[in-house]
């Protein structure tokens, strides 16, 4: 009498078989699915009577520009937006996420949403996902306790700050911001100079270009400017355009008729035999 | 005792993109004139683009530094040439020296990514495209760098090129006029600048004929 292995099936637990499977798939030379990462510019700073937020709108996927006039200036709440920087999935599904959870919370206690509240939101997302959900933010709005601007880390850690910058722009961004901030801006200063920030990352970052996004959040009311400035337009354009007339050339057409192929026999039973 | 594994990278690619096109009588070869590293733009203006011999010009790119490197020891060669011949290196043998010169350093490469433009012995135009190791052919219109992947098929649908297996081989120069070209190189580098982030600046064009050399410039996107 052998003795029968039985395989008892696992009671619970984390199954680790895919991590086994995809180190072996990547050993043997089969890469995970890219995504798309985006180099990015955005910015926030807190002026006289609220929050200006910035952003550049390309978009990359490596080396090429996948969107050259994307969204970065995320919806939160009525009073709140919120610029994403890192992984373009990410950024958009948690603020979506968030966003919605704030909605709900709206309607259960029939207040404004507070920033604090979006902030704790996401860093508590951020974090049970130990840095593996690629979002970098910076959270900006006006509630009843005034203007609030707030940075997020990826993995969950925050900043509450006056100014604010964050992506592959961001050195470029917070160098115009240390050398020219201060306390008391007006709208038009404040608007031009986050505008200067944002410029300074498209054109010093390869990760970031195109157009600037701005959004001006004062108490009780938003401005969203949509491609605010347009500093890279077009350089050429031939006078004469460009036609693409050849086709691919036929050599031989042949038509096979498939109906008289099949033959059906009637009356006889193969089968039986 | 812990596995040590070399850590060092001699190499950079410093991007940037190139064309050249050939027609009966004339060449045209240009680069863009952005130098970058990662994210960061090293410099705005920086030229990839060099004269090699009369009818000569190289346009590269890869890594700026095994470039400068290349171009030194091609100057150098092609001086002793015309010490020993008392004459210029035509367009072809420059090209057979270049292929060598590259296949020499086959197990650690020059980082460089070249097409060579020139006028042969007969005034035709003629445009040369190598990898990094010394493979080349002769052709009617090239790219090389990191925009090749976006230009090649573009130059492909317009300057439809016929095959190298023909017998007799059928001439490679591509029908346009000189002027022409010119203008088909702008539009493929402003359409390249809008989609590839290590190519823009600054567009550098030279265009070979019988009446020598000229040179002009054309701005691109800076972001």
């Amino acid at each position: 009498m052998s003795q029968v292995a039985v395989e008892v099936p696992p009671k619970g637990g984390f199954s680790f078989d895919l991590c086994r499977r995809n180190g072996m798939l990547s050993k043997k030379g089969v890469p995970p699915p890219s995504y798309r990462k985006t180099g990015t510019t955005i910015v926030g700073l807190i002026f006289q009577d609220g929050v200006i937020l910035g952003a550049d709108t390309r978009a990359t996927e490596g080396p090429i520009v996948c969107d050259k006039n994307c969204e970065k200036i995320h919806y939160m709440a009525p009073n709140i937006y919120c610029c994403g920087a890192g992984t373009a999935a990410d950024t958009e599904a948690v603020t979506d996420m968030v966003s919605s959870q704030l909605q709900l919370h709206r309607y259960h206690t029939g207040r404004e949403s507070r920033v604090v509240t979006a902030l704790t939101l996401l860093k508590s997302h951020l974090f049970k996902y130990q840095g593996h959900v690629q979002a970098a933010l910076v959270l900006g709005g006006v509630d009843a306790n005034g203007p609030h601007l707030h940075t997020i880390y990826p993995h969950g850690s925050t900043d509450t700050l006056p100014f604010a910058t964050m992506g592959s722009g961001s050195l470029a961004a917070m160098s115009v911001f240390e050398s020219k901030y201060c306390e008391g801006l007006t709208k038009e200063e404040g608007i031009k100079l986050v505008c200067e920030a944002i410029c300074s990352g498209i054109f010093n970052d390869l990760g970031s270009g195109s157009n600037v996004d701005v959004c001006v959040i004062t108490k009780g009311q938003k401005e969203y400017l949509r491609n605010h400035q347009l500093p890279n337009p077009r350089t050429y354009v031939s006078s004469k355009g460009f036609s693409f007339p050849k086709k691919t050339e036929i050599l031989l057409t042949r038509i096979t008729p498939l109906k008289e192929m099949v033959e059906v026999i009637e009356g006889r039973d193969t089968m039986e035999e | 005792m812990t596995k040590q594994q070399a850590n060092w990278s001699p190499y950079d690619n410093n991007g940037g993109s190139c064309v050249a096109i050939a027609g009966a009588d004339y060449c045209v070869i240009a680069a863009d004139t952005r130098m970058s590293s990662g994210y960061n733009i090293l410099t705005r203006e920086y030229s990839k683009i060099c004269k090699l011999a009369d009818k000569a010009v190289m346009a590269s790119s890869g890594f700026q530094a095994d470039v400068n490197a290349l171009q030194k020891h091609l100057a150098a060669r092609h001086l002793t040439y015309q010490h020993q011949h008392n004459k210029q290196m035509s367009c072809p043998a420059m090209a057979q020296l270049l292929s060598n010169t590259l296949y020499y350093k086959r197990f650690f490469p020059y980082y460089a990514f070249n097409v060579l433009g020139g006028l042969d012995s007969e005034g035709k135009g003629c445009v040369f495209t190598y990898d990094a190791v010394g493979s080349y052919e002769r052709v009617g219109y090239s790219s090389q760098g990191s925009g090749s992947t976006l230009i090649m098929p573009f130059l492909d649908n317009q300057l439809k090129s016929p095959s190298p297996l023909l017998f007799p081989a059928l001439d490679a120069v591509t029908p346009l006029s000189e002027s022409e070209a010119v203008d088909l190189v702008k539009t493929v580098f402003a359409s390249a600048t809008e989609r590839d982030i290590y190519t823009g600046d600054k567009l550098e064009i030279v265009v070979l004929n019988a009446g020598g050399i000229h040179r002009e410039y054309m701005e691109l996107r800076k972001d």
